[in-house]
């Protein structure tokens, strides 16, 4: 794996077993991406896993919520003005941010609500609205790049022209305003997850459209098309197996920076809303808070930092396992 | 050359035609009436049909394009009852809102945004690229190690966090920099780059990761590469194997990543202006938003997809620059 | 095993010299893997030894051991340059050595220079690094050394980059960064395997006349005995990181004692024996078949442009340009040229991988010219191609079994994994290994699987694309062997492409000389190569490696 291995090594013929046949110039021909050896590669890669475990826990946390604040006896909503200093503008009483065993993790200040309860509810949102838009970001993407990437020069002079423009496009500028123009009525949080959907498919669907274009003028299409193999089952069967490890990587990394997105929005007021609680939304209340009550920094932002963390080192570990040869960090 | 420079030209032009349509269209297409938006709370039904015609609401979509493409070329006038208000040459709209035309608010607010961004795009260029290096040739060393985790965590953290850290830590407990507030750089030169030292920073270190990312990733390939066993087979020393010949090819890759990400710093730079309260075009932005001011908002997708189309112009006019292999036809 | 006389070779004939390459018991080994496994032998000043050996035997990590290259390796033994110890060298004197002493070739041209700086700046910068002359003297060296190699106007040569070059002149400009050191030993690993028969011809003379001008050393390694014969004094046949024999020239092509050497020397196709007789069990050969009978594929006027350069100034290239030809049922045509011939675009055009810009495909009397791809379907049936890389031309992520039993799905067989199983069984492939996935296979496995696949539909014309150029000599011999039986066997008729004149000669009854696009001699393949009379393939003939000149006819 490193760039001085005898595989990299300057044109040495090594790696062969005595008597063994050449293996011929593969080109930019991918590794076989065999499934066996790529969970094997991600098993023995301990910060993957580190990061898988942490991931599990999250996504447990997210779907413990109610059963968590009930654990705790506090929900998210309810406001403690008793709790919180007037005389300071409102910061909770006591050590860093009000921490105790009623209130795990302190209150807000300005509100009192419960901070424990807000951040596992906050957790819901955030996975939930990433998750969801990743899986449509998937859909759209990869439709508009096969289609873009096989369709033909005609439908490609279109379909890359529009992924080149989505992709131009600042997307949480785009999000915001869609954000701001969309019905009330729908439930935020849906909301956000198809405004992230709508301004970050574009990098899916490139990727999609260049491997699929790249998998096109291989060797082994032409010898389906000579086989008298029809253009959808060559699209299904020849092509798309081969998209599936760019992808899965893609759609890894995709995650956290749908987090991000989400985080972002909410930050910037035009996400989720109060009362439904969000990190993002935690983080930007913070800022005003972040001279008389650190805490209130801390916690939201350390949970969001290791759950991007996470999210990260587990993308990465998938690259490396899907494609060993990449020199990529 | 020239050839090229009029393609791209004309490709500039179409990509911005097609954005500008597209932004028009989504607020048209969108349920919710702009004219109700616009014309707030307590506004009675007559209000309404004045507010529609000052907005020209009341004309046929494609008009109403057509006269947003007017204006951008020749200028033109807004009438808001009595009063006329011109609105000169590139005219992106008016804002009612705020009684101005909007390039006047975008050229109000640039120095703020350009400022912050440029700061942090060389910031991060400078961290970035010495990291991506220095991790590349140090291969297998602690500091590989700590470059890598760094970058990493770079990598996954949302400005907003890096900012609130920055601010809790050097505002907050060390009290050395004055939380940010814009100085323009010709009234005092001092104060605006105190001021602007964690918004930079904040920025930077995000950016940073991925630049050090692509350069350390071009470095590897680069040094990989066979012409660079041809120089060591002929006794150059490594040190000059390095410099003349690998440093090139792995900073190639940075121009035209740095073009392709524009999207994202800007939007990073939108939200650390909001972060850190800076009067910038991604301030503007967001207030736009909130407050639901169409013209705002269509003024600065614009101009960010404007900012991005021309940065990958000049993009590949530096990597031909740099490569001599690439022909600019 | 013959023995491998560890003492230096003196050649007969000639004074004792001191070595000036002495090479002992050098072992490579990647991590439990060796590479190179105890080779010792010696080289004079002047003379050139060739390491032949085929693919995995270890000839370009010797090498790239001789100038202690390998970063990823452990490498011991000794390497005597000019009498100082490569493996032992410190740093700098390491630095000096290289170049210095012991200069090297690459096998990849275009990949071997660096592609963002200046022919002439990066020679000079060698030069500078060990003589510390001046820019500008280094500068003008740098001009002096092309024009000895031969680039026509090196003055202004030496200021292009090195995309501008063809494969040819890089080589040239290598061993004119070379040339500029002066070095005693030159190590070229298959310096002419990528580039076509002409050019490899005047390079490997280059290399003869600097030897004996400079009297430099030569260490020529590569995989064609024909280079190695033309080019060394002595030969050093390697197999599986060890000597299998060393010698003269003359003595390992006349009389080899070795085996594995004999072996080897028997799988070359040669240039100037007619083809081995097929033993046809069914068909008569083709040359007694009557001659007015109608022809498989007839193609006339055949062309194909390709338009390249931006729109405005858009320049149509014919790659293509008015091809016409004939292949009757059974018979073997083949089509031979240098790179850029079209013969790739031929074989592409003929089985309608590509459209054809103009001219006429008529196949079994049917004019398919222009069929849509449904009408095509039905004609794959008949007319099937066999890729040059079988690891490309096959999906990684499907299995063998599945790749050869596709065109039988398609034409709705039932039993299609059944009848995959026999072919595999017919080709040469366990049966079992129906699931097995191409990575799994060696390359010439891989090209049997192409060849299964290929037959699946029980076709009447295959076209060969390259189909052993990538393989070794003896799997290329069994290729060619299994190529042979069943066109006996099935009456096929093949349209064989190789750049290869040797092994064309080997397979065709007749053949097609290409260039530029056109076809320049179409013949019987014994009058086309012992009677030529196109000037150009002359020349082409003229240029391959004359190995059977030395070994008399087994």
């Amino acid at each position: 794996m490193t760039l001085f291995d005898s595989e990299l090594a300057a044109g040495a013929d090594p790696v062969l077993a005595p008597g063994e046949e050449p293996v011929p110039a593969a080109g930019t021909d991918p590794v076989p991406s065999r499934r066996g050896g790529a969970w094997r590669r991600l098993r023995a890669d301990r910060s993957a896993l580190a990061a898988l475990v942490l991931v599990g826990l999250l996504v447990l946390v997210a779907l413990a919520a109610p059963l968590l604040t009930a654990l705790e006896g506090q929900d998210a909503t309810t406001f403690h003005s008793q709790l919180l200093d007037s005389a300071r503008g409102g910061v909770p009483h006591g050590a860093f941010g009000g921490i105790g065993a009623d209130h795990w993790l302190g209150v807000e200040p300005g509100t009192g609500r419960d901070v424990f309860a807000r951040i596992v509810y906050g957790a819901r949102v955030s996975l939930g609205v990433a998750l969801a838009a990743t899986a449509l970001e998937l859909v759209v993407g990869i439709a508009i790049g096969l289609a873009a990437g096989l369709g033909g020069p005609r439908v490609d002079a279109v379909a890359g022209r529009v992924i080149e423009i989505a992709i131009a496009f600042p997307s949480l500028l785009l999000a915001l305003a869609l954000l701001a123009i969309v019905p009330q009525s729908v439930p935020r949080p849906v909301l956000v997850a198809l405004a992230i959907t709508a301004v970050n498919w574009g990098n899916v669907a490139r990727v999609t459209r260049a491997q699929a274009m790249s998998l096109r003028t291989r060797d082994y299409v032409d010898a389906a098309r000579l086989a008298g193999v029809g253009p959808v089952r060559i699209a299904l069967r020849e092509i798309l197996p081969g998209l599936t490890t760019p992808l899965m990587v893609l759609a890894a990394l995709k995650v956290p920076s749908n987090i991000v997105s989400e985080a972002g929005l909410s930050f910037l007021g035009a996400g989720v809303r109060p009362p439904t609680p969000s990190w993002g939304q935690m983080l930007s209340t913070s800022t005003t808070w972040f001279q008389t009550d650190p805490a209130y920094v801390i916690v939201p932002g350390g949970l969001l930092l290791v759950t991007l963390l996470a999210f990260s080192l587990f993308a990465d570990g998938v690259r490396r396992a899907l494609d060993p040869r990449s020199t990529r960090v | 050359m020239i050839w090229f420079l009029v393609r791209r030209l004309l490709a500039t032009v179409a990509v911005l035609l097609v954005m500008s349509a597209i932004v028009y269209g989504l607020f048209y297409l969108m349920p919710g009436d702009p004219a109700v938006l616009a014309c707030g709370k307590r506004c009675g039904p007559d209000q309404l049909v004045v507010t529609r015609h000052k907005l020209g609401l009341d004309q046929a979509v494609y008009l109403q394009y057509w006269h947003f493409l007017q204006g951008v070329v020749v200028g033109r006038d807004y009438s808001s009852g009595p009063d006329v208000n011109h609105c000169a040459a590139p005219c992106l709209g008016y804002s009612f809102q705020s009684d101005q035309p909007v390039t006047n608010l975008l050229l109000d607010r640039l120095p703020v945004s350009a400022s912050l961004t440029l700061g942090a795009l060389v910031l991060a260029l400078v961290l970035g690229v010495g990291a991506g290096l220095l991790s590349a040739l140090r291969r297998g060393t602690f500091v590989e190690r700590l470059l890598t985790g760094v970058t990493l965590l770079g990598f996954s953290t949302p400005v907003f966090l890096i900012g609130l850290i920055l601010l809790l830590v050097f505002c907050a407990w060390l009290k050395v920099l004055p939380f940010p507030s814009y100085v323009p750089l010709t009234e005092n030169p001092a104060e605006w780059a105190r001021n602007l030292v964690l918004p930079w920073c904040a920025l930077a270190l995000i950016e940073a990761a991925l630049f050090a990312r692509v350069a350390r990733a071009g470095t590897l390939e680069t040094l990989a590469e066979d012409h660079i066993r041809t120089f060591r087979a002929y006794g150059v020393p490594e040190r000059q194997v390095v410099r003349r010949h690998a440093l090139r090819g792995a900073l190639a890759p940075v121009a035209t990543i740095t073009a392709v990400e524009l999207a994202t710093i800007i939007v990073s730079a939108m939200l650390t202006e909001s972060m850190f309260g800076l009067p910038g075009i991604g301030k503007l932005a967001v207030e736009a938003s909130t407050s639901v001011d169409l013209p705002v908002i269509t003024g600065v997708t614009l101009l960010a997809g404007t900012a991005v189309v021309l940065a990958n112009a000049v993009a590949d006019l530096l990597h031909a620059a740099i490569d001599p292999r690439v022909k600019l036809a | 095993m013959t023995p491998v006389s560890e003492a230096p070779m003196t050649p007969v004939g000639e004074a004792a010299t001191a070595p000036v390459l002495s090479v002992r018991d050098l072992r490579v080994r990647f991590g439990d893997r060796e590479a190179v496994g105890g080779v010792s032998f010696d080289l004079e000043p002047g003379r050139a030894l060739g390491v032949v050996g085929e693919s995995g035997s270890g000839k370009s990590s010797l090498a790239l051991a001789l100038s202690r290259l390998h970063t990823g390796a452990d490498v011991t033994g000794e390497v005597r340059v000019d009498g100082t110890d490569v493996l032992a060298a410190s740093d700098a004197e390491l630095r000096r050595l290289r170049g210095g002493r012991i200069a090297m070739v690459f096998q990849d041209p275009l990949s071997s220079l660096d592609p963002y700086l200046r022919v002439g700046d990066q020679i000079a910068e060698v030069y500078r690094v060990h003589t510390g002359a001046t820019r500008r003297a280094a500068a003008a060296k740098a001009v002096e050394v092309l024009d000895r190699v031969g680039i026509p106007d090196a003055s202004r040569r030496a200021r292009a980059h090195p995309h501008e070059f063809s494969g040819g002149m890089v080589q040239r400009a290598l061993i004119a960064m070379a040339l500029a050191l002066e070095p005693r030993v030159l190590v070229a690993d298959e310096p002419t395997t990528a580039l076509d028969v002409t050019v490899q011809a005047r390079l490997l003379t280059l290399l003869d006349e600097l030897r004996e001008e400079t009297g430099m050393a030569l260490l020529l390694v590569s995989h064609d005995f024909g280079v190695v014969a033309e080019t060394a004094d002595d030969i050093l046949v390697m197999r599986a990181g060890k000597t299998v024999e060393h010698g003269p020239v003359e003595t390992v092509l006349r009389t080899p004692s070795a085996a594995y050497t004999r072996e080897l020397l028997e799988a070359v196709p040669r240039l100037d024996t007619p083809r081995p007789a097929v033993v046809t069990s069914r068909t008569p050969p083709p040359e007694q078949a009557d001659s007015p009978q109608e022809s498989l594929l007839r193609i006339s006027g055949l062309r194909r442009e390709f338009r390249l350069g931006p729109p405005l100034r858009r320049r149509v290239v014919p790659a293509v340009d008015g091809v016409s030809l004939e292949v009757a049922p059974g018979e073997v045509l083949g089509v031979v040229g240098e790179s850029g011939s079209g013969k790739t675009t031929l074989a592409r055009l003929i089985v309608r991988l590509l459209a054809p810009s103009a001219g006429t495909i008529e196949f079994a009397g049917r004019d398919v010219t222009r069929l849509p791809a449904r009408e095509l379907r039905p004609l794959r049936r008949d007319l099937q191609m066999v890729f040059q890389d079988p690891l490309a031309s096959l999906n990684p992520r499907r299995t063998v079994g599945d790749s050869i039993a596709d065109p039988l799905r398609v034409l709705g067989e039932p039993d299609a994994e059944r009848r995959a199983r026999d072919l595999m069984d017919r080709v040469g492939l366990d049966p079992d290994r129906y699931g097995a996935y191409p990575h799994e296979f060696s390359g010439g496995q891989r090209q049997r699987v192409g060849i299964a696949r290929a037959l699946a539909p029980d076709p009447r014309l295959l076209v060969c694309d390259e189909p052993v150029t990538s393989l070794d000599v003896s799997t290329q011999a069994q290729i060619l062997a299994l190529l042979a039986e069943l066109r006996a066997e099935r009456d096929l008729a093949l349209l064989f492409v190789s750049h290869d004149l040797a092994v064309v000669r080997q397979v065709s009854d007749r053949v097609a000389v290409m260039r530029a696009g056109r076809v320049v001699t179409l013949g019987d393949v014994d009058t086309v190569y012992d009677q030529p009379e196109d000037p150009y393939t002359r020349a082409l003939l003229a240029a391959v490696p004359k190995l059977a000149a030395l070994t008399p006819a087994t």
